[in-house]
């Protein structure tokens, strides 16, 4: 057993300042009076700051570090950066939205940086008992986070949902730990690669292990038939949380879906490439036509999260088809445009809800063109994103997941894509339409956008045309950091 | 010695009891029985792998998954208490406030 080591730590550093920083605000909490709470969320949002100042002061050199358990290559420092970005931009939009709701508790910006370390260490992870530990830290946050309106029955019985099915799916993912141990007496993503290149050594079993690993994380990055849970626990949620957990989680396990998929099962041949297809292809069409029916803003946008879900798996059924590294890059470069995209639109929807959220309904939308321009054409570019009209993030998001999977040659699959974006056209613009085609009084909240929202909504608004017009830069980044997959 | 076999048709048995009890059982605590149920069968395929194969990280393993049942308890419990506040009832089938 060799000893902790310098370059070692360096290479957690971002983890170990956020987890600093957590328990920091957790014991400045009881010193700080009722009505000052926001301070402990300025110190969180510092913690976020400071650790990604960390890479850019120290840059770690890559490698492997604590006996190969973590890998610091570039394909985790893209996820821990996006990571970070979410973080931010979910505390940035939750301080005046607790205080509206009078649940301006500091634990809260403790769980958030919590549950960023968790998703760090996920996608940092090339040990599968780390990766375990790091889902576990980030879910067990992210299910508190989720009843965090403690007084309110759907707030409570969301998080009761999303612990009761995440551990379930945790348990599968931990099943099919197991029984690769048990095959080949390892758990690092290295030596495993390493073992299953030798001729013979992939069997039923090994196979059976990989699907219930699948399954696992199917749950987690929501696709169908593991989806049951995500309309209630992304309605149910308060919504800067349902911001949060629908993109930084979910890009976690897609994290570890990439290494573990394109680093395993490249010589699995086509078994588990047709798990990919087939659940690509499902997840995409049940989201966007469960979509359409779809009467609640954040209940919608629930069912296009799962759609999203599906475009990300085309990406990864492209890579693992072709060997290239198009489609890892295309999937990285979705899972930034996204996160974005989504951010903005749930912290915007939690400031239209109003106090206690009560305004979530579309109908409660009509007429905010003419009410609030300001906030309704955000939203406007939003939704206009998520559809990927062209010079938006989500337009190249889409386009590039698109050419990888025509490039893997996967037709099939890229026209069921093609014709599932335009089907969600119709429920995003539908909102639109709905602020400014509809007459009638918004009951939808009018009142100003306070100065951190308003930040958090214009650094998601930059993103999203940067990404649109200028993609090549973000492309460029996306595909050196899905390079060095071990 | 018992063959290794045993040990792992005695967690795929155990897995599958605890998770045919998530799926049909209506009380949560009963659910969450269940799915603790599950994580002990991994500990058990965890612990029989490792003794086969004379390689000692299965059973460290195995804290690591004891340490993080405890946790999920800790937290599980804890939002099951106020789920019972807010609703005074712990059937599943009641859970159904957000249904389209």
């Amino acid at each position: 057993m060799t000893t902790v080591s310098i370059p070692d730590v360096m290479r957690i550093l971002p983890e170990l300042i956020l987890a600093g920083f957590a328990i920091l605000v957790m014991l400045f909490e009881p010193f700080v009076p009722a009505g000052r709470k926001r301070v402990l969320g300025w110190i969180a949002l510092l913690g976020v700051l400071v650790a990604g100042m960390a890479f850019t002061w120290a840059p770690p050199n890559a490698g492997m570090a604590f006996s190969g358990s973590i890998a610091a290559d570039g394909f985790s420092y893209f996820f821990i950066f996006l990571f970070l970005t979410i973080a931010a931009l979910a505390l940035l939009g939750s301080i005046n939205y607790l205080e509206r709701d009078n649940i301006h508790h500091a634990e809260y910006y403790a769980l958030i940086l919590f549950s960023t370390v968790g998703m760090c260490f996920m996608a940092a992870s090339a040990e599968l008992i780390m990766i375990f530990l790091g889902l576990e830290i980030s879910s067990l946050s992210t299910y508190v986070l989720a009843g965090f309106r403690r007084h309110d029955p759907r707030s409570n019985e969301s998080a009761m949902k999303y612990f009761l099915l995440g551990s379930f799916a945790t348990a599968f993912f931990l099943y099919g730990i197991a029984f690769v141990y048990g095959l080949t007496g390892t758990t690092n993503l290295v030596d495993l690669a390493a073992d299953l290149a030798q001729p013979g050594k992939w069997s039923t079993l090994t196979r059976a292990a990989l699907i219930l690993m699948f399954v696992g994380l199917a749950f987690k990055v929501s696709t169908v038939p593991f989806q049951i849970w995500t309309p209630d626990v992304y309605q149910g949620a308060p919504a800067p949380v349902t911001a949060f957990l629908s993109t930084g989680p979910k890009a976690a396990a897609f994290a570890v879906l990439v290494r573990i998929f394109l680093g395993l099962a490249g010589p699995s041949g086509p078994a588990a490439f047709w798990v990919i297809w087939i659940s690509a292809a499902l997840t995409m069409t049940v989201g966007n036509f469960a979509a359409l029916l779809q009467k609640n803003v954040k209940r919608m946008l629930a069912y296009s999260a799962i759609a999203h879900a599906g475009y990300v798996l085309v990406g990864l059924a492209a890579a693992m088809a072709s060997g290239s590294t198009e489609g890892a890059s295309a999937v990285l470069f979705y899972l930034a445009a996204y996160a974005f995209m989504n951010v903005g639109a749930f912290l915007l929807i939690a400031h239209l809800a109003g106090p206690g959220e009560g305004r979530t309904e579309i109908s409660d939308f009509t007429g905010l063109g003419r009410a609030a321009p300001g906030a309704a054409a955000c939203l406007t570019v939003f939704m206009l994103s998520l559809s990927g009209i062209p010079s938006t993030a989500g337009f190249f998001a889409k386009f590039y997941v698109f050419r990888a999977s025509v490039h893997a040659g996967l037709i099939g699959l890229t026209i069921i894509a093609v014709l599932n974006s335009v089907v969600s056209v119709y429920y995003y613009l539908n909102l639109v339409v709905t602020m400014y085609m509809r007459e009638g009084e918004p009951q939808a909240a009018r009142t100003p956008m306070p100065l951190p929202l308003y930040s958090a909504i214009a650094a998601s608004l930059f993103a999203i045309f940067y990404l649109g017009l200028y993609p090549n830069h973000f492309l460029l980044l996306s595909t050196l950091s899905s390079k060095p997959l071990p | 010695m018992v063959p290794l076999s045993h040990y792992i048709a005695l967690s795929a048995i155990l897995f599958v009891i605890g998770a045919a009890g998530f799926i049909f059982r209506r009380n949560i605590i009963t659910v969450f029985m269940c799915i603790e149920l599950m994580l002990n069968a991994v500990n058990l395929a965890f612990m029989a792998f490792s003794r086969f194969r004379g390689n000692l990280d299965g059973q460290l393993f195995v804290f690591f998954v004891i340490v993080v049942a405890a946790a999920e308890a800790a937290v599980g419990l804890a939002l099951i208490i106020s789920l019972y506040r807010s609703r005074d009832t712990l059937a599943i089938d009641e859970l159904d406030s957000m249904k389209l």
